[in-house]
């Protein structure tokens, strides 16, 4: 959709105002709707948006589908790596009492690490998704 | 410190060694981790059996929350034995698999094999430890969505088509058993298994509560192919990748033998399911019709690996044997069956994995004269037969020997019967193999020995190994079995 003006420059101004909507959701979802998933697949969103609009290989080019495996990966690390951290700090696994201080924070920032690990699981594979099957056209 | 976390980290550590695998992104290293994963995983699991054999009952909180709102693994006698049995298999199995894989998968996907691979051990382990009905949901779901991976990274195109029925069908016993999850939910309030079995009975008498039931028991039998609910399982073992039919064939189908254990015995209580509901009728007729049909269709199959598939079929059918009759003796046959049943069955697999490997074919015609040229895989697969049958000395008769003391206790001599005549049928198939690999000449006239790598012999001859030891000291098995089967009935016998 390259020679399309309009559609451009549209998905120009909006994705960056997707992107930050999925972080809203994602760092807001302790305290209102919302939380890792959500935000990943919004997040994703933004990405597919851009890969419509200006081509599948230019987003191929930005988000490179070798880091999207990694960073897949490291986000189930991350919260599995929260859990065993409580085990290390003297709790049962996933216990986010000990995380920090006192039991508040400490679920405050367990529930934080979990649901950033699930938010970028869930970007990188909505994402491989698309590219796996956008791929096939070729 | 640890030691006390070994029920979170036997499940954890799989779960967390997946994307660590997908990271590595190199065949070998991969398979090197899997190994140390496997291994780490077989000793938690032995050193948990110890100390529920010794101690009694574990209970683990996750997340500290106390059940029944928070997420409880607990572990008796019954889910430590199938934490030792799928470890066991995997750590035979990931053995097997590095020549078998490295021949069957293309290098850039090794990785993700083994990605896959210890999601899907990570979800069989994950069942049989929680305490947790919608927790049990999850890791089936886990374990199941990785096989289907596993099983489309087959070359042969049909593991697509193969894979995608599973999926569809495995997916339909899921929803059913979340289903049921559900209604029990409603009627309850409640998902800790423990919990759910003290509640239950005051609600017992609902159409709800029956409905779960019957989802539940649908939905299981479906994930474990009990007869006729078993059409997606041939061609899933048929045409998946050697190690992956190996691991598959002894472990997805216990696990979910071993969640109906759970949802009969300990949710709804044997006086429940087999008294009001009467379900013993239903259970055993079919179960005594998957033997033979399954047997008898197994004969007729051109593919060994196909063949073995509907053996398997039939096999459950004795485990859902022993558990119909409900008694401490028909249950713990059901239980040893599986245990035997799993590792003949793995031992029968990667034996046709190493035919594989040389032959690159697994139908019986092909297969003439491999008795001369691979003397040792196929004295290993007449061995693993032999006790399929139930020979004497081998765990074959052992369970089968057990099921019909099971059949005599419950005053059903046609049941007594019908064990080894079913038997019988295969003798059948495991000749046609036996006649074709020993009693034909090889079509090129080749005779020079060209046995399989190693690595995949010494996993073969562990199981076989096993068949003998536990088929000779059937000790350890029996009496393991027996006290999971009197935990399972709670000392209420029917």
């Amino acid at each position: 959709m390259n020679n399309q003006p309009i559609v451009r420059i549209g998905a120009k101004i909006m994705i960056p105002f997707i992107m930050l909507f999925a972080l809203y959701v994602q760092f807001h979802g302790d305290f209102g709707p919302g939380g890792g998933f959500q935000a990943g697949v919004i997040f994703a969103a933004s990405l597919i948006l851009y890969a419509i609009i200006y081509d599948v290989e230019e987003a191929r080019k930005i988000v490179h589908p070798w880091a999207l495996n990694i960073f897949l990966g490291l986000g189930i690390i991350l919260y599995a790596g929260t859990g065993i951290a409580g085990i290390f700090l003297g709790g049962n696994f996933l216990d986010y009492n000990v995380l920090a201080h006192d039991p508040v924070h400490g679920q405050h920032l367990g529930i934080l690490l979990v649901e950033l690990g699930v938010g970028i699981t869930v970007t990188c594979a909505m994402t491989i998704i698309f590219f796996i099957f956008a791929r096939q056209e070729h | 410190m640890l030691l006390s976390h070994l029920p979170a980290l036997q499940v954890v550590l799989p779960l967390i060694a997946a994307p660590i695998c997908l990271v590595l992104h190199h065949a070998r290293l991969a398979w090197a981790w899997a190994m140390l994963i496997s291994w780490s995983a077989f000793g938690i699991a032995l050193s948990l059996l110890n100390r529920v054999l010794s101690e009694g009952v574990i209970s683990y909180h996750i997340g500290k929350w106390a059940p029944p709102w928070g997420i409880e693994y607990r572990l008796d006698e019954a889910s430590v034995f199938m934490l030792v049995l799928v470890t066991t298999i995997g750590v035979v199995v990931t053995t097997f698999a590095k020549e078998s894989v490295e021949k069957e998968i293309v290098k850039e996907k090794i990785h993700l094999f083994y990605t896959c691979y210890l999601l899907c051990f990570a979800g069989l382990l994950g069942m049989s430890i929680t305490g947790d009905v919608f927790n049990i949901f999850v890791f089936l779901e886990i374990s199941s969505l990785s096989a289907y991976a596993l099983i489309s990274m087959s070359d042969d195109r049909r593991a697509l088509t193969a894979s995608f029925r599973y999926l569809v069908m495995g997916t339909v016993g899921a929803t059913f058993y979340i289903i049921g999850v559900g209604l029990i939910y409603m009627a309850t309030g409640s998902l800790n298994i423990a919990d759910l079995a003290v509640k239950l009975p005051a609600v017992a008498d609902t159409q709800t509560v029956r409905a779960a039931l019957a989802f539940l028991i649908v939905g299981l039998s479906l994930k474990l192919a009990l007869f006729p609910l078993h059409s997606w399982l041939p061609n899933a073992y048929a045409y998946a990748p050697s190690a992956v039919s190996a691991f598959i064939a002894a472990t997805a189908t216990k696990v979910a033998v071993y969640v109906m254990l759970r949802v009969i015995f300990t949710i709804f209580g044997v006086s429940y399911v087999f008294g009001t509901m009467n379900l013993g009728p239903a259970i055993l007729s079919l179960a005594i019709m998957g033997m033979f049909a399954a047997s008898a269709m197994a004969i007729s199959q051109k593919n060994v690996k196909r063949l073995l598939a509907y053996s398997s079929i039939a096999q459950i059918g004795y485990i859902m044997l022993g558990i119909s009759f409900a008694t401490v003796t028909g249950l713990s046959g059901g239980i040893v069956h599986l245990f035997n049943h799993a590792l003949i069955k793995c031992c029968l697999f990667m034996v046709m994995g190493c035919v594989f490997f040389r032959i690159n074919s697994t139908d019986i015609k092909d297969m003439a004269g491999l008795g001369k040229r691979m003397p040792f895989t196929m004295a290993a697969f007449v061995i693993g037969g032999l006790s399929l049958i139930g020979v004497p000395s081998t765990v074959g008769f052992i369970s089968k020997w057990y099921l019909m003391q099971a059949a005599f206790e419950a005053g059903s001599w046609v049941i007594a019967i019908m064990i080894p005549l079913s038997s019988l049928l295969a003798v059948v198939y495991i000749w046609r193999v036996v006649e074709v690999a020993y009693f034909s000449p090889s079509p090129d006239g080749e005779t020079a020995i060209k046995e399989a790598p190693v690595s995949m012999q010494i996993p073969i001859w562990v199981m076989v190994a096993g068949i003998f030891y536990f088929g000779i000291n059937a000790e350890f098995t029996l009496d393991v079995a027996r006290r999971a089967a009197e935990s399972l009935l709670g000392g209420i016998v029917l």
